[in-house]
């Protein structure tokens, strides 16, 4: 099922959450809202949800939230039938496994209720599918962290939702354990495909686990693409800034407007073309001579090689710390060494100037 | 966890130190909880049996024993009700004035049972602001049974709310939500989520809210002008029979009065236990 949100806002006192926010999400599709945290996008999972109103729209066409086509907005969480997974997994600490994911098909009305065979039935599929067979009978404080989680994903699932809302669901897990079950979800989805809005501040887990990102920041949306769009043709400063590590020189351009050529990394006197270029880790080069104009001299200060590349972070004539990430087969063919005098030039870049930033 | 680690410095004291901070608190419990609590039961019981089923057939004392009993029972399903009440709004809403509600929730703990018996008789006696009232309806309040519950409950409002407020702002309300959002109603979601996760703490206050409620003198004792055999609670009759010189039957009512308040001091041992029992599990897995 598709949902949409259409202009909504949603102010805290005086404190505003979500500022004329527009999106739409496809049936079966996995979008994760991406942000630092006060940047609205627990506030808008919320709304989706029914947990959060949004604020009363002023001109008709404003605040509606849609559910397939449909206007939601005075529908109770209950109505609008949505699978919320929390971020500390609010699962009944006083119930079994079992009891916690077959509760939603419990709590139905004698009408609406299946036989209770079925409900086992029901709840067993469901313990297979998060492989937690055999710890029906588990209590969820015997159960670590990741379990838990997998156990509130099929409490979700088990009322057929017709959207799936996850709140930073693995924002509580250690890194290892998110990894896992990152890849799982995603497997998951491929399996029950239900529409899924992923809440997360973890650039890395929106990128590999959704077929959309939503980037927001500061209550508004900055940016909605694919991985792919997101980390390669970033729309704003904060996108490129928030995906990643990335170096930031100011220069100007060498062709204006262009966004991303390279640019010469030498301030000139012309103040129109006054840019910051933004110039991610992988995306420079390390030489020992210069390689033209565009190239910068500069000391080595540290060298990292722990990892699939190693991490050299160096101290530039301009008085800038700048980190420049080689595959470790070239950096061992380089010999580089701390202190030693390199140059640095830059392969890509991305450039935002001052009149196109916000 | 920091809990522990404190437990391990305490028990690096020296020797010494341990064996002074044991013997005060023992000596302190023998003396001034165990000694007079083991005379009650040794005066009921020293003559034997008789005095105390002769003190226990007096029609006065049944009467109070009947009062008391009949004040806990009004007395402590109010308190719970209140206590859900408080707990549930204090916790669950934010609303202006609220730190202010619960700091005076606790104020019959800070104010003298005897003052708050005044000020009932200041409201209801049949000079006070609604007494002359309520004596139109034909319903006396001061000097009469009514007076006595009104005090029981004054002076045991905080324990259920103060049992369950911690619990329920430490546990927030994210349980709910994920009730409701399966489609549970709101009486399921209280029923099935909410009341067990407060179960313990919920039944902590209401022993400490009877234990209270049957021994509570003072502020029954302003409001009941001690009518023997009407508006007598146990612990009246106790002042009673003893101003009477009558010290056997004091002591064997005394004893059932304690009796009771050990029952309640048991069941509360008992239940700390579980809770105990139960974090600690939660501690372990985690």
């Amino acid at each position: 099922m598709s949902v949409e949100v259409q202009h909504v806002n949603k102010t805290f006192g005086s404190y505003k959450a979500i500022e004329d926010v527009s999106l739409k999400v496809h049936s079966g599709e996995l979008v994760a809202l991406l942000g630092p945290s006060g940047s609205g996008k627990t506030t808008l999972l919320r709304m989706i949800a029914g947990l959060e109103v949004p604020d009363r729209p002023v001109q008709s066409g404003e605040g509606k939230i849609l559910f397939f086509d449909q206007d939601v907005a005075t529908w109770s969480v209950s109505e609008r039938q949505v699978g919320f997974v929390f971020q500390h997994y609010a699962l009944f600490k006083h119930m079994s496994v079992f009891e916690n994911i077959a509760f939603g098909l419990r709590v139905r009305p004698r009408s609406q209720r299946l036989p209770k065979a079925q409900i086992d039935q029901r709840v067993r599929e469901l313990l297979q599918l998060i492989q937690l067979e055999g710890f029906g009978n588990r209590y969820p404080l015997q159960l670590s962290g990741g379990q838990r989680q997998r156990v509130a994903l099929a409490r979700a699932l088990a009322i057929e939702p017709k959207v799936l809302l996850l709140d930073e669901p693995f924002g509580a897990l250690d890194a290892k354990v998110r990894q896992k079950l990152r890849e799982w979800l995603r497997r998951l989805h491929e399996q029950v495909h239900t529409t899924t809005i992923l809440v997360t501040h973890d650039q890395e887990e929106a990128l590999e686990v959704a077929d959309r990102v939503v980037v927001m920041n500061h209550a508004k949306i900055e940016q909605i693409g694919t991985p792919e769009e997101v980390f390669h043709n970033p729309a704003s400063e904060f996108v490129i800034d928030f995906l990643g590590s990335v170096n930031v020189f100011s220069g100007r351009h060498v062709e204006p407007l262009s966004e991303t050529k390279t640019a010469e990394t030498k301030t000139a006197g012309a103040k129109t073309d006054e840019a910051k270029i933004y110039v991610r880790p992988h995306e420079l080069q390390i030489t020992r001579e210069s390689l033209g104009f565009s190239s910068i001299s500069a000391q080595i200060q540290r060298i990292q090689r722990a990892g699939a590349s190693a991490k050299v972070f160096v101290h530039t004539s301009k008085e800038q710390n700048v980190r420049v990430d080689i595959p470790i087969q070239q950096f061992q063919l380089l010999e580089l060494e701390v202190h030693q005098q390199v140059f640095i030039t830059p392969l890509h870049s991305h450039v935002f100037s001052p009149e196109y930033t916000i | 966890m920091s809990r522990n680690s404190g437990l391990s410095q305490a028990s690096r004291d020296p020797k010494w130190v341990q064996w002074i901070l044991i013997g005060i608190t023992v000596g302190f419990v023998t003396l001034l909880l165990i000694l007079p609590l083991g005379v009650i039961f040794w005066e009921a019981f020293r003559k034997g049996l008789k005095t105390f089923t002769i003190a226990l057939s007096d029609r006065n004392a049944r009467s109070a024993i009947g009062l008391t009993l009949l004040a806990t029972a009004i007395c402590v399903p109010l308190n719970m009700v209140f206590g859900l009440a408080a707990a549930w709004a204090t916790t669950k809403y934010s609303f202006p004035g609220k730190s202010l509600l619960i700091s005076i929730i606790d104020l019959p703990f800070a104010i003298s049972p005897v003052i708050a018996g005044l000020m009932l008789i200041l409201l209801y006696g049949i000079h006070g602001w609604f007494g002359g009232v309520l004596q139109g309806f034909g319903l006396q309040v001061i000097f009469a049974v009514p007076g006595v519950v009104l005090a029981t409950i004054f002076v045991t409002v905080p324990f259920v709310a103060r049992e369950l407020i911690p619990v329920m702002q430490e546990q927030g309300s994210e349980q709910e939500w994920a009730a409701i959002s399966l489609g549970a109603s709101a009486w399921q979601t209280f029923t099935k989520v909410t009341l067990p996760n407060i179960f313990f703490p919920l039944l902590y206050g209401v022993l400490l809210c009877t234990a209270r409620a049957m021994g509570e003198f003072g502020a029954v004792s302003v409001v009941s002008s001690n009518i023997r055999g009407l508006t007598n609670t146990i612990p009246l009759q106790i002042d009673a029979l003893y101003n009477d010189y009558n010290a056997p039957a004091a002591f064997a009512l005394a004893s059932i009065l304690a009796s009771l308040s050990i029952l309640t001091l048991l069941a509360k041992s008992w239940l700390e236990s579980r809770i105990e029992h139960r974090s600690k599990e939660s501690e372990e897995i985690q």
